[in-house]
């Protein structure tokens, strides 16, 4: 049993994968670095010194303390210093990855759900169904992503009473990201649902009485996951930048939510008067996480399928 | 036509070139020799990979790094052109060396008209203004027998047919007037009805120009119609040199007599072709010795251990311990 | 070649129909406009006089063909939130963001072509290698944060330029251009940058990543054989050969720099119609945004267009085959 255990672990460290992902110091390097940042973020309410959500801990008397210096008044130390409310920087970047990532997951899993599912049926159906959905692909990729995620936000809210705005602007944020960024799903599972259907395995499954749905979830869909895995690798990290740059502009994750994007924007108007790390420090994160999915998925297509390119 | 002078228009001696990999360094092309005379044909035969097409840009100075010419020399009218610095070398492509590639179809630049290319080929060698060099292009499309040439001076590289093609790719490769021409399969991508044309045509121009010609080719059949003397190439080494005649009826080197014997133009008369057992071997394995032994029906112990050295023979040169069987 | 043309109008049409459904969607099904302009406190009589004078107390195919009506005219009504026609409100913003689109695109090019061309024919030299590493982080890097950093450098730390706003600009009647006064330009500068960035680093990786490929071709090696000088040969022959894709994405960017004018009008506190759309947007100011998405279609689909009709320009071999049979 454990010698079993062994072995799979042995054939799969020494499987092309990892062989590629041994060599590439860059996706080690940016694999360690989001791995750290997602353990961050998820054990965030253990790791936080503070709770920056919690007003009973907070003390405006802690307000703007620099990093590494005890406060003027309260003589408290912060390791990245806090913010206009006396919040630490440090537990809002925790939290705020936290807001950040969600949104990007499930942004790219509702996109990916989508996606795969109107492609499969554009590949395997076809007809003016399938036609309908890539025309509709189409005109939809005529535009920026982040235009079309601000126009669904936009529209999202306003089906939303005025008062339950701020709460539900995170699900708003995660349907809007994920409508902006389908198309790219739809379109690769087309193209290979395609191929696939005409050979003859699927015909074989077919001649044998199994019904469309099962075919295209036993049989084609498996093909079809190394690029799926890729453009969601890649569209996380779109994800992450594109909730940043709502939550940024405004139009995204609200002050009572800050995500990365939001504690940026808050940051910015701290930017003349001199308390340079409420921006610089959820900045560099922000950074940190959008560079190293993006060259993990850089990476990973390369691997997986160079014909992506 | 001036008549044949003695001193070589291209001189090839002991070029080596070199690509290092990471598997190490590889030698496509090894202690290669060979002259070429003026208004002459050099044929330069052997299997794909046996270093024909690496000497050929050797000599017009066109390695991709990185590969590079690690030895020997290469004198173009006397004057060594191997060491030449990249601007000098530019000078001598076009105006000295012409080159003909394999593929008319990609040799050309689809984007730009034929005239242009002729044009700025011409300005760029010789001393003409605009008009002139228009004129010159002109007559270079007629030369190479494109009909209504000054009508289609102006069409687009796909506005021809193969073979049509063809022949703007040698006007353009002559049109500066070089003392010597490389091509590089003229005929491989064409038509078997065409191809004859266009070798007829690349003879007629050098002969009525005195330029020389290094014909790279595999087609034994081109050699035996076209070539004065030929050079068989085996893994990036020279096996033999000679007239074509003594080449092809009474070969010296164990690989050319398997080569002559497995040609149906050369083999003509026999009642079947043989055939030469075994395949070239690759440039990162090549065998101790003479590269052949491990093929060759004559082999012996001194082949496996030492390189053959190039002996007279047959008229020619040849590289075998033993050239002619057991003689030497 | 006009069949081409004729279908690729068609099809943009077609596509500026569906745009056009959407926008009328939002006025007639996106929330309730009344509850948007007044607050909690509010009045029937309040309520009834802002419905009469918005048009909101007509039947539905009333509403319908006003929209259309109106779209055609370039009228997209009044504004929830400034109680000012829609068309004056965009019609002062848009020179604007025009001036900064363009210059951006016009910096993004000259320098993604010249770079992209650069690092391909040094591909293995120290320069080429360093600008493709930043360009890796230039395109993981989102644009607000260019833009801040910028503002920090230039504006905070040196105070060179100025970090907001439009400077001043000069009323030519019917364009109010900020190009013709020093500080107007200097205003310019930093946003520019940030706009044109992003762009400017695909554009200078795929114009590489093109160049390279046409570098292989049999008909750059024969143009080197004849001895054409490097000038030549990577300007002549190979650059024009990249010209046709690259100008396909070129051309995509360039809508994307108007719609990517948003990030950066709010980084700068722009007065363009960016700023006015995320205004719109945060205080769901259906008229703008409708009119906003109408523009903006208006613009990608003729950018769209221009391109497919460059490449007749470009490849000679499409303009006798009907459709392209390249790329």
């Amino acid at each position: 049993m454990a010698n079993a255990f062994k072995d799979t672990v042995i054939r799969a460290w020494k499987s092309d994968f990892m062989w590629s992902f041994r060599r590439t110091p860059v996706a080690i390097a940016s694999f360690v670095v989001a791995l750290l940042l997602i353990m961050g973020a998820v054990l965030a309410p253990l790791i936080a010194p503070h709770n920056p959500f919690d007003p009973a801990t907070l003390n405006l008397m802690n307000g703007f303390s620099a990093p590494m210096e005890p406060n003027q008044f309260t003589g408290e130390t912060f390791w990245l210093g806090t913010d206009d409310q006396g919040r630490d920087v440090f537990s809002t970047i925790l939290f705020g990855m936290r807001i950040s990532l969600f949104v990007g997951f499930a942004a790219v899993a509702f996109a990916m759900t989508l996606g795969v599912t109107l492609g499969l049926i554009a590949g395997y159906v076809g007809g003016w169904v399938g036609a309908l959905i890539m025309r509709i692909a189409d005109v939809q990729l005529t535009f920026p992503g982040i235009l079309v995620a601000m126009l669904i936000f936009g529209i999202a809210k306003g089906f939303t009473p005025i008062d339950q705005r701020d709460e539900m602007a995170i699900w708003v944020l995660i349907i809007a990201i994920g409508l902006s960024e389908w198309v790219q799903f739809a379109r690769v599972v087309r193209g290979a649902t395609m191929v696939e259907k005409n050979k003859e395995y699927v015909q074989a499954a077919r001649l044998n009485g199994r019904r469309s749905a099962g075919i295209m979830l036993r049989h084609i869909l498996p093909n079809v996951l190394g690029p799926v895995l890729v453009i969601a690798t890649i569209s996380l990290a779109l994800a992450i930048i594109a909730e940043a740059t709502l939550s940024f502009l405004g139009v995204g994750a609200p002050p009572t939510q800050p995500s990365l994007g939001t504690l940026i924007r808050i940051g910015q108007g701290f930017l003349f008067s001199g308390e340079w790390w409420i921006i610089l420090f959820p900045s560099i994160t922000l950074l940190a996480l959008a560079l190293s999915v993006n060259l993990l998925g850089d990476w990973l297509r390369d691997v997986l399928n160079p014909r992506l390119r | 036509m001036a008549k044949t002078v003695k001193k070589p228009v291209l001189s090839v001696k002991n070029l080596s070139v070199e690509i290092p990999t990471r598997q190490g360094i590889l030698t496509p092309v090894d202690q290669l020799s060979f002259d070429i005379e003026q208004g002459k044909i050099l044929g330069v035969v052997g299997e794909s990979g046996a270093g024909k097409s690496m000497t050929g840009n050797a000599v017009i100075g066109l390695l991709d790094p990185p590969a590079h010419i690690s030895g020997g020399e290469i004198r173009l009218k006397g004057k060594r052109i191997d060491n030449l610095e990249r601007e000098a070398l530019r000078k001598v492509r076009g105006k000295e060396i012409g080159m003909v590639f394999q593929d008319p179809l990609t040799s050309l630049n689809p984007l730009l008209p034929i005239g242009e290319q002729l044009t700025e080929t011409i300005l760029e060698h010789l001393p003409v203004n605009k008009n002139e060099a228009q004129e010159r292009a002109i007559a270079a499309l007629e030369e190479v027998g494109i009909p209504a040439a000054a009508q289609r001076i102006n069409s687009y590289p796909h506005e021809f047919s193969g073979g049509m093609r063809q022949r703007v790719v040698i006007a353009l490769a002559l049109c500066a007037e070089p003392s010597l021409v490389i091509a590089d399969e003229p005929t491989t991508a064409l038509d078997v009805s065409v191809q004859a044309q266009i070798i007829a045509l690349l003879k007629r121009l050098c002969r009525e120009r005195g330029t020389a010609i290094m014909l790279i080719t595999h087609d034994m059949g081109v050699i035996a119609e076209t070539a004065d003397e030929v050079a068989v190439m085996y893994a990036g080494r020279l096996a033999e040199l000679g007239p074509v005649r003594n080449v092809l009826t009474s070969p010296t080197h164990p690989y050319t007599q398997g080569l002559m014997a497995s040609t149906p133009l050369a083999a003509k008369g026999k009642k079947r072709l043989s055939q030469i057992p075994g395949a070239m071997p690759r440039l990162t394995d090549l065998p101790f010795g003479c590269a052949f032994h491990p093929r060759c029906p004559i082999a012996k112990d001194k082949c496996r251990s030492d390189p053959a050295p190039t002996i007279e023979a047959g008229g020619g040169k040849a590289a075998c311990w033993y050239v002619n069987g057991e003689k030497s | 070649m006009l069949a081409f043309a004729i279908r690729r109008a068609f099809q943009s049409f077609i596509v500026l129909l569906v745009v056009g459904l959407v926008a009328f969607s939002m006025f007639n099904f996106v929330g309730d406009p009344i509850d948007n302009m007044l607050g909690q406190e509010r009045t029937d009589a309040d309520i009834e006089r802002l419905r009469t004078q918005l048009g909101l107390d007509q039947p539905f195919p009333v509403q319908y063909y006003r929209f259309l009506e109106g779209a055609v005219q370039g009228n997209f009504g009044i504004s929830y939130r400034q109680g000012r026609p829609v068309s004056e409100v965009i019609s002062e913003r848009l020179p604007a963001t025009l001036e900064l689109a363009f210059v951006s695109a016009v910096l993004a090019i000259i320098f993604g072509v010249a770079l992209g061309v650069f690092t391909a024919i040094r591909r293995n030299g120290w320069a080429a290698n360093t600008i493709m590493t930043l360009s890796l982080i230039g395109v993981s890097l989102p644009t607000f944060l260019i833009g801040i950093l910028l503002i920090y450098l230039f504006a905070v730390e040196l105070g060179w330029l100025p970090s907001f706003g439009r400077g001043d600009v000069v009323d030519l009647g019917w364009w109010r251009t900020g190009l013709l006064t020093q500080s107007g330009l200097k205003a310019l500068i930093l946003p520019a940058i940030t706009l044109g960035l992003y762009q400017m680093t695909l554009i200078m990786r795929l114009v590489r990543s093109e160049m390279l490929e046409v570098l292989r071709q049999d008909y750059i090696r024969f143009a080197r054989a004849r001895g054409l000088k490097d000038k030549s040969v990577y300007f002549r022959h190979a650059l024009k050969n990249t010209l046709v894709p690259v100008i396909t994405v070129t051309g995509m960017q360039l809508g994307a720099i108007i719609a990517f004018a948003i990030i950066t009008e709010t980084v700068f506190q722009w007065p363009g119609v960016g700023l006015l759309f995320i205004n719109a947007i945060r205080f769901v100011d259906i008229p703008v945004m409708a009119a906003y998405l109408m523009l903006i279609s208006v613009m990608f689909v003729s950018i769209n267009l221009i391109v497919d009709l460059l490449y007749f320009a470009i490849d000679p071999r499409l303009r006798i085959e009907k459709s392209g049979s390249g790329k």
